[in-house]
């Protein structure tokens, strides 16, 4: 059945208004999880809020989960789901630039956009910041264009390369993020501060 | 900061898992409909082709950033999935933010800090954050978040690289934030 699109089951246009749809649910969550507020995200990096990491992993271990489960009950067939491509090189110093952008900025592109949607200015001018990067990597393409491309390893999965199966990576990421909860709300009751 | 300790509401903001949970259910419903994930950074890349384009139309031969778009993307770059997804991010997050009474035109920025500063490092803290994008393939949502669900190798390593940068550099930028 699923991918939907994928499998031509729904036309271009409504593929493109089910996006908009689910555009709409994205930055509904993300603001009312708090992910309009920079000083809010950047507690992860202090300790003093850490929804970040709690939302974060409990939507990708939801997503991971639900993925593996509609998979097995044949309800989507996960050979026709974009696996993002592995260039090691440019996935960590990407990364790491974008770290840096995170900690200086306290935004990232998707939280920038739900924070101007409710008036932070200073999320509109990291939307603007983000302009201004991807046309200077556009500008200069030739001159990182190796880095960018350098040791493209396809498009493994992190179980695959881990020799272990899908089930048993999910079930290990699962109680490697029930410990990091229990860490984090032990750093939030260390770190304590007023809500924003 | 002063005036808000007088109003009863506070900050309402949802439980951490349950908006997890619902996170999750949406980027589940996005692999479900169009076979990937989230993503934020490609809408800004939608929009930088299109100007640059608009601008300077010789730049689909002389641009390998434009041509490269071009030939995996066809048709209008403003008419794709993630400019249509990001419009929506949008409108959630303002009706959420009227149903929670948190709109308000303001700058956000810790006291010890001007407002001023806040935004010159917003713009840095931007202009680094988009650069990295196109170089890691992805942001925190396309990259990291949606990249975890099926299980990329690619994305485990983007999404370790974005948190360990910020969290190694946070004692530098201390006072901004708290």
């Amino acid at each position: 059945m699923g991918p939907l699109a994928v499998n031509e089951l729904i036309s271009e246009n409504t593929n493109l208004f089910l996006a908009f749809l689910i555009g709409i649910a994205f930055g509904f969550v993300l603001e009312a999880s708090g992910f309009s507020s920079s000083r809010k995200l950047a507690g992860v990096f202090y300790g003093y809020d850490m929804v970040v990491l709690k939302v974060f992993f409990t939507g990708a271990i939801t997503a991971m989960l639900g993925l593996l489960f509609f998979g097995l009950f044949g309800w989507i067939d996960l050979d026709l789901v974009y696996v993002n491509p592995t260039y090691l090189t440019s996935a960590i110093a990407g990364g790491v630039v974008m770290g840096l952008g995170f900690i200086m900025g306290g935004y990232c592109p998707g939280t920038s956009f739900c924070g101007a949607s409710i008036g932070k200015i200073d999320a509109m001018v990291f939307i603007i910041g983000l302009f201004l990067g991807v046309s200077l990597f556009g500008a200069g393409y030739n001159w990182w264009e190796e880095l960018y491309m350098a040791k493209n390893l396809g498009d493994p999965k992190i179980s695959e390369s881990l020799g272990l199966s899908d089930g048993v990576f999910a079930l290990i990421l699962i109680v490697i993020a029930l410990a990091m909860f229990t860490m984090a709300d032990w750093a939030e009751k260390k770190f304590p501060r007023e809500e924003y | 900061m002063s005036e808000s300790k007088n109003t009863i509401i506070r900050t309402k903001y949802l439980n951490p898992y349950l908006g997890g949970v619902l996170l999750g259910l949406v980027l589940l419903a996005a692999n479900f409909v169009a076979g990937r994930g989230l993503g934020a950074s490609g809408a800004i890349k939608s929009g930088v082709v299109t100007v640059v384009t608009a601008v300077n139309p010789s730049s689909v031969e002389s641009s390998s950033f434009v041509k490269e778009y071009r030939q995996s993307h066809t048709g209008n770059p403003m008419k794709t999935w993630l400019v249509f997804e990001m419009l929506g991010v949008l409108v959630g997050g303002f009706l959420s933010g009227i149903l929670a009474g948190r709109l308000k035109l303001k700058v956000e920025h810790s006291p010890k800090i001007t407002s001023n500063k806040r935004l010159v490092l917003a713009l840095g803290g931007g202009v680094l954050f988009g650069f990295g994008s196109q170089l890691g393939r992805g942001c925190t949502s396309g990259s990291a978040l949606s990249g975890m669900a099926v299980l990329s190798l690619g994305g485990f390593i983007t999404m370790m690289a974005i948190f360990g940068t910020a969290f190694a550099f946070a004692y530098f930028f201390r006072k901004n934030w708290i």
